[in-house]
């Protein structure tokens, strides 16, 4: 790719108690998401490379040219960033047709109106609504006008295309149809693309790489392969559907707190996490013996469906998230507040150095 | 009452004809009474107009000239408003500088403020030996008071408050998101002004426009005492309505005041239908 990344930045914003401190590189026709909490900071990084949101401390260069720098007091607005925008609640103009919509973005950028309109309708055609060109956006249904929020985005060629939450508030169905849609032109876009979103789905859909953000600040940073696989924060582990455990590692031994020491596949030494999916936690009603050599009994805290499953949560010297089958669940008789024993086997943890 | 009988029919009872809701004696009297005060003096003049006469009455060159002035005025003070009270009020709705909340008081001084009050200060400013009035006289040879420019000046500045507010209003309602996604689309502030603020609140700007239209045109106040009362050059239909029942002439001043009635009411329901209820 080319070497200028098109996002060069550290994003800094002070906003009250809040602070957000975001490094931040993003080469040409890569995605990347965005991905946290509510509240973690992620719009507000969005708004500041879109120049919303004036920088309080850090820098913002865009294809190479700096568009923020707070201690050169240089400031771009945005109409003068190389940037697309797609809203969440896709912010259609509400007196434009769908094509005015499209085209206001390459009037302002210079194009006459007959040309402007041209280029509207070649993106609509696109987006597949080349027949919707006359509707109001309050005609359209919210997949459609989220398409035509995309198209209007990227009619002005943007060098950065930003995504916030573009699919939050469609229903499912439309979600995912507009997800799939989302792919493929995000996938010829040659730009690079940020998409903010708290739906992890979306971010390993669609994106090449994922940064998560808790509170302001980059917890993980990796392609989905490698934020599913080792997790660094319980927010991530919920997210990828992993039971996660930080503790103190001696080669195959991870002391994960409270007396308890796991046996794990990988050896390793210092800090260091554990993780393994709930469906590797066996139940046994007294202590196992034979294969599995971590065990440790633990007292019933809840139950709930999960899938085809029941999902079986353990207190004990750690908590931990146990998928058992209905008929397993009936044969141990599970109740909140039982006793029972949860057994792992090493060979399905997996742990990673902290 | 009604609020107790809600719950029963959501419970899923069977379905009954839905009772006309029972208004207590207590509200509805004075509401009844409300309406008839404000409804029979208007009845008062349709009842007591000379309808006999009423035509002959009608084509008499002052009256027609009275309310060629009147709209006349009126639409150019409002068009003066609309020039310069939208600024102000996007001014008041979007900007931020210190003495804000001073502004905004300001400006809705000459709503509370007496109409003939407003018009000695107009005549203090702008008069010969006013202020302003002077300058403008010694530097271009242009006087307002007791001219046609003079009753624009007065109705605007009795009417401009009424314009400023609605629209003030119609700006702070309205979504500036759609103002971020302008300039993310590469919109300047005056484009995305004329181009998305504008169109947004149209429909407030309409209500504010027809607002301060109604008000110029029922101005009396201001314009008598900046303007005068010349007929054919200051004299607007209240003017000429106060000046006809002072000559004793009751009948006239029934005939002026009904077209006023006419006139006034068939635009305001003009633009009602085409621009308040559309937002």
């Amino acid at each position: 790719m080319s070497p200028v990344p098109v996002v060069d930045a550290h994003l800094v914003v002070d906003r009250g108690a809040f602070r957000l401190d975001l490094p931040l590189r993003i080469d040409a026709g890569e995605v990347v998401a965005l991905l946290g909490p509510n509240g973690a900071g992620k719009t507000t990084a969005l708004r500041a490379l879109a120049g919303l949101q004036p920088l309080s401390a850090g820098h913002l260069a865009l294809a190479g040219q700096p568009v923020d720098r707070p201690d050169r007091d240089l400031w771009t607005p945005p109409e003068r960033r190389p940037i697309g925008v797609v809203f969440q609640d896709h912010l259609l103009f509400p007196h434009l047709s769908a094509l005015d919509n499209v085209a206001f973005g390459p009037r302002r950028h210079g194009a006459d109106r007959r040309t402007a309109r041209r280029r509207a309708a070649d993106w609509l055609d696109r987006v597949g609504l080349g027949d919707r060109a006359r509707s109001r956006p309050r005609q359209l249904s919210g997949g459609q006008a989220q398409r035509v929020a995309l198209a209007r985005a990227l009619a002005v060629d943007p060098v950065l295309l930003l995504l916030d939450e573009p699919l939050a508030a469609l229903d499912a169905r439309t979600r995912l149809d507009t997800r799939a849609e989302l792919l493929r032109h995000l996938g010829d876009h040659p730009g690079a693309t940020l998409l903010v979103t708290h739906d992890p789905l979306d971010a390993l859909v669609l994106a090449d790489r994922l940064v998560i953000v808790e509170d302001g600040r980059v917890v993980q940073d990796g392609d989905a392969a490698d934020i599913t696989a080792r997790p660094r924060t319980d927010y991530v582990a919920r997210l990828v559907g992993l039971n996660l455990y930080r503790g103190t590692a001696d080669g195959r031994r991870v002391r994960v707190g409270d007396g308890l020491t796991l046996t794990v596949a990988d050896p390793l030494h210092g800090d260091a996490f554990v993780a393994f999916p709930p469906s590797a936690v066996a139940l046994h009603p007294s202590r196992p013996d034979g294969s599995p050599r971590n065990a440790w009994a633990a007292v019933i805290a809840g139950l709930q469906r999960h899938g085809d499953n029941l999902r079986v949560q353990l207190d004990g010297p750690i908590t931990v998230a146990a998928d058992v089958t209905p008929s397993a669940a009936a044969h141990l008789d599970l109740v909140p507040g039982r006793s029972v024993w949860a057994a792992v086997k090493a060979a399905e943890t997996r742990a990673y150095p902290a | 009452m009604t609020s107790a009988e809600a719950p029963t029919a959501a419970r899923g009872g069977p379905p009954r004809r839905r009772r006309a809701q029972r208004v207590p004696a207590a509200l509805l009297v004075p509401a009844l009474a409300g309406l008839l005060f404000l409804v029979l003096p208007l009845a008062g003049l349709v009842v007591r107009a000379p309808w006999a006469s009423l035509p002959q009455r009608l084509t008499e060159p002052g009256a027609l000239t009275a309310l060629r002035l009147s709209v006349q005025t009126a639409t150019v003070a409002t068009l003066v408003c609309l020039l310069l009270g939208v600024p102000l009020a996007w001014l008041l709705a979007r900007a931020r500088f210190p003495g804000r909340r001073l502004v905004r008081a300001l400006v809705t001084v000459p709503l509370v403020l007496p109409p003939v009050v407003g018009g000695v200060a107009l005549l203090l400013v702008f008069g010969r030996r006013g202020l302003l009035g002077g300058w403008l006289d010694a530097t271009f040879g242009f006087t307002l008071p007791f001219t046609t420019t003079g009753v624009v000046v007065a109705e605007a500045f009795v009417a401009m408050p009424f314009l400023v507010i609605a629209v003030e209003g119609a700006l702070r309602g309205a979504d500036t998101r759609y103002e971020e996604a302008a300039a993310t689309l590469g919109a300047g502030r005056w484009t995305t002004f004329t181009h998305v603020t504008l169109p947004l609140v149209a429909p407030g700007v309409a209500a504010g426009a027809v607002l301060c239209w109604a008000r110029a045109l029922g101005e009396f106040g201001a314009t008598i005492t900046f303007a005068g009362n010349y007929p054919g050059v200051t004299q607007t239909m209240p003017l000429a309505v106060y000046q006809t029942i002072e000559g004793g002439d009751l009948d006239g001043a029934v005939v002026l005041s009904l077209v006023l009635l006419t006139v006034s009411v068939a635009i305001l329901a003009g633009l009602r239908d085409k621009w308040i209820t559309s937002a």
